[in-house]
Formats: C-alpha cells, structure tokens, sequence
C-alpha cells in the first residue's frame, strides 16, 4: 500500500465521520490540540481503521502517535 | 409547599412529530399502527406496530454527542428541544441555571446487540465503537440530555416498566414541591424496534389483528386481543410557579397530585386493588374528589385482563357520575416507557383545544367497561382538571392529576 492510498482514506474519514473541515486536515496536525481528537474518538479512530486497512490496533499502539502524519505512517507500517 | 407548573411540552410520536401534528392526530382519530413485515420474517406472532421516522440530527447536533445517543434518545432530545423551545428557555438559561432532568426509560436492547455481534464476530471490543456504552445503558437518555444540554440539576432515569414517565412527571412534582428544584426537564422516551418488543410478543401480548392494523388497538373494547408496541419521547417542563411566573412564563397546567403504589402481587397480571390506591392517593394529594375530575386519560393499553382490571378501578370511583374515559392508547399504541409522560401532553392538548380524543375502535363494551363513560368519537369539552393513569409490569402503578390556572 502506498502512503498516498493512506492518506486519501484517513482524510475521507476524517472529513466525512469526523466531520473536520478538509483545511485542518493536514499532516503537521496534532490530533488532540489542532483536531480536537479526545481519547473517545480514538476508539473510533480504531474502528475506521479496521475497516478501511483491515487490521486491529491496540490502544498503547497510539502513545506514540501525534499528528496526522504519525498516523498515516502507523497505519502504513501496520498494513504493509 | 410550592405549587408545580408545565411551562412547555414537546413530543415525537407515531401519530405526529410535534404538538402541532399531534393536536390534529387526536383531534381525527387518526390512528400510527402498521404491519411491519420485517418483524414477520423475524419470527414475531405479530407484525403490528407503531411507526416512526429516525429523526435528522446530522448537522445539528456534534459527531460527539450523536454517537452517544440511541434511537429513543435521539426521539427525546428532539422533543426536549421543542419542550424547552416552548417554554422560552434558551442556551444562556440551561447554563446560568440548576435545571434538572428525570426521564423515564427502560430499555436500550439495539446497542447491546449490536455491541454483542461485534464481539462475537471480531474478538475485539475496541472495535464495538465509543457510543455503545453510552447508548446501551438504562440512564441513556438522562446522560444524553444533561450532556447536550449542559444541566446542572437532579440527573436521574425513572425506570419503571410502562408507568416510567408518568413517575418521571410525579418525582418531579415532588422535587419541585419540596423546594429542592426550580425546573426539571420530565419525560419518557421508547425505542421502536423489533429487537427491543420479541419477546414481549413471546408472551402473547401483542394484537394479531394484522388484516386491520388501524383497528388492532382498541382499548376496553369487547373484541380486544391484545397490546400493539409504540414509542417515541414526550417532554415536559415543570417549574416551580413563582419562578415561572417571574419569568413570565406561559402556564399550561399546574400538576396538583401524583398517586403511586406497588400490587405486591404478579409479575404481569395487573390486579384491581393497585391501580385504586394509585388513583385514590393521587385524588387525595390533589385534595379533590372523584366529581372535580373532568376527564380521565386511561392507561388501558387493549390487553384483556390489563383493560378489565383498570375499568373496575376506575368503575368503583367515577361509574355514578359517568367521568368521560378514553384511551389514547387506541390511536398511538402502547408507548410503553413514554407513555406516562406522552398521554400528559394528550390531555394538556385536549384541555387546551377544548376537546376529547376519542378511545378509537371503542366499539362493543364488555362486562367491565360498559360502567364507563368511555368516549369513542371526538367530542367538544371544557376540560379544567384531568387524571391520567400508567401501570407496569411487576405491579407499578402511577397516578397523575393536572389542573388548568
């Protein structure tokens, strides 16, 4: 899977479910302070990625994500 | 003691999504039964039901406070909405003021279906989502609403079977009576889904009038066969009269009884004595007498033995002086936990509109019923003061009385 592949899926779910305005959505973004993403939404942050990438994530998985662009790589690393 | 007001109603029912729908409904007779064919390939013994359309709160309400509400508490955060709209209390008031919220409600079955299948099909609760917690419990529509609405007051579900918003209503009146609130937020609120009534129509409880489903409900009536599940949600303001009168609030009713009681006796058969207690200590908290009862909105839900139980009750208080009874329950079907709260708007809308709705299909009286002066066609009246009667399962039986200022 390429990274673009990612980011066109995590972007649609977050504009879409999220419903977060596609200007914010950028890969410098932090999660928590610039997308307002509090530990509830990570929970279906989790079930979004079940389905679109096909893999189950663990929470202590997410310590280490920050921004977007964490995300994206996490998420890569995992599906590859 | 200080007297208890209702300074605004709101509902989202099977025969109208708001007061305006639900005046005419009751006004026409009009009855919200259908056959639901998805219930047949399920297995139920009946198909019948109320109907109603999922409410469009996408766009209104934040991704994070929908994902948290179930099908009834989207119905009552729609009817609390026009409640609190109707009785001028904007987003300012909620946060500046101890508003509370007692609401009845008794099941949540959808998301913990959803939720089981999930784990049993992934192995993975994570993947169940972050809502279903929040929609699954009993108090998910008192959470719900205390959080979008930001209360700061009693925050408490009134589960009670089919008598849950009725006592919803009669807590707090005594809240506010007793001087601990200023305004609540009372209610019901009713999942309408197969998932949440199979196996209630296990039991044969449910009409099998499936040719007629208009003519399936038909309370106190001498070819009943039986209940038809309902729901939706039913809000109502009480407020405290002289807080609602410094605010110049429009007063639609003061409720001046609540009467309660238990049978102590079978888990699904009513009895006779229960429901009396609960009427006679509601007329006496009222101080009033069964003659100053202008009209009486019955619980009677269209079960043989559940109509034939109240019809003695109320037979022993109201036969001589022929008090007009009807059941509303005929054109809306059993709401079940908002049927307390939502049949108090009914009656507010009669009292209001001079009229009473009718008892629907009211067409033969039996052994019991004919002692009643059971209304079957729309007729004009001066209401001034109504009772209003819910029962349930395990015996719980409430009592309310509104007067108009």
């Amino acid at each position: 899977m390429k990274k673009e592949d990612v980011i066109v899926k995590v972007n649609e779910f977050l504009t879409d479910e999220f419903e977060l305005e596609a200007d914010r959505v950028v890969p410098d973004a932090n999660l928590r302070d610039d997308l307002e993403i509090e530990s509830l939404d990570f929970v279906d942050i989790a079930v979004e990625i079940e389905k679109e990438f096909g893999f189950k994530i663990k929470g202590e998985d997410m310590i280490g994500v920050k921004t977007l662009d964490d995300l994206y790589n996490y998420i890569l690393s995992k599906a590859s | 003691m200080k007297r208890v007001v209702i300074t605004g109603i709101g509902i989202y029912s099977v025969i109208g999504k708001n007061i305006i729908e639900v005046t005419q409904s009751l006004k026409e007779g009009k009855s919200g039964i259908v056959l639901d064919p998805r219930r047949k390939e399920m297995g139920f013994r009946s198909g019948l039901t109320g109907i109603l359309a999922r409410p469009k709160i996408k766009g209104i309400l934040p991704r994070r406070l929908r994902v948290s509400l179930p099908e009834q508490g989207e119905y009552a955060y729609v009817a609390t909405l026009d409640a609190l709209r109707d009785a001028n209390i904007n987003d300012a008031f909620l946060e500046n003021n101890e508003v509370g919220v007692l609401y009845g409600n008794d099941s949540s079955a959808v998301p913990v279906i959803e939720a089981m299948d999930c784990m049993r099909e992934k192995k993975d609760t994570m993947l169940i989502g972050s809502g279903s917690i929040f929609q699954s419990m009993n108090s998910t529509v008192t959470m719900n609403l205390a959080v979008i609405f930001k209360l700061k007051g009693i925050n408490l579900t009134v589960s009670a079977a089919c008598a849950s918003g009725s006592h919803a209503v009669g807590l707090g009146y005594h809240f506010i009576k007793y001087g601990l609130q200023k305004m609540i937020i009372c209610g019901g609120a009713q999942e309408v889904n197969p998932e949440s009534t199979g196996s209630f129509d296990g039991l044969n409880a449910f009409s099998v009038r499936e040719d007629e489903p208009e003519k399936a409900s038909r309370p106190f009536d001498l070819n009943r066969d039986g209940l038809v599940p309902s729901g939706g949600a039913a809000t109502l303001i009480l407020e405290e009269y002289q807080h609602a009168k410094a605010r110049g609030a429009n007063i639609l009713g003061e409720v001046i009884g609540y009467g309660f009681s238990s049978n102590g006796d079978h888990i699904s058969v009513p009895n006779i004595d229960g429901p009396y207690k609960s009427v006679e200590m509601c007329l006496k908290d009222a101080n009033l007498s069964p003659n100053d009862i202008d009209y009486i909105n019955a619980h009677a839900t269209s079960t043989p033995v559940g109509d034939s139980a109240e019809a003695q009750a109320l037979a022993k208080l109201f036969s001589d002086i022929k008090t007009p009874v009807s059941s509303t329950k005929s054109m809306t079907g059993h709401e079940m936990w908002m049927g307390g709260a939502s049949e108090i708007i009914y009656s507010l809308l009669m009292m209001h509109n001079d009229f009473i709705a009718p008892n629907i299909n009211f067409e033969t009286p039996d052994e019991h019923s004919k002692y009643l002066n059971i209304v079957n066609k729309t007729i004009p009246a001066k209401i001034s003061t109504f009772l209003s009667n819910s029962f349930g399962f395990g015996g719980t039986n409430s009592t309310i009385i509104v007067k108009k200022l």
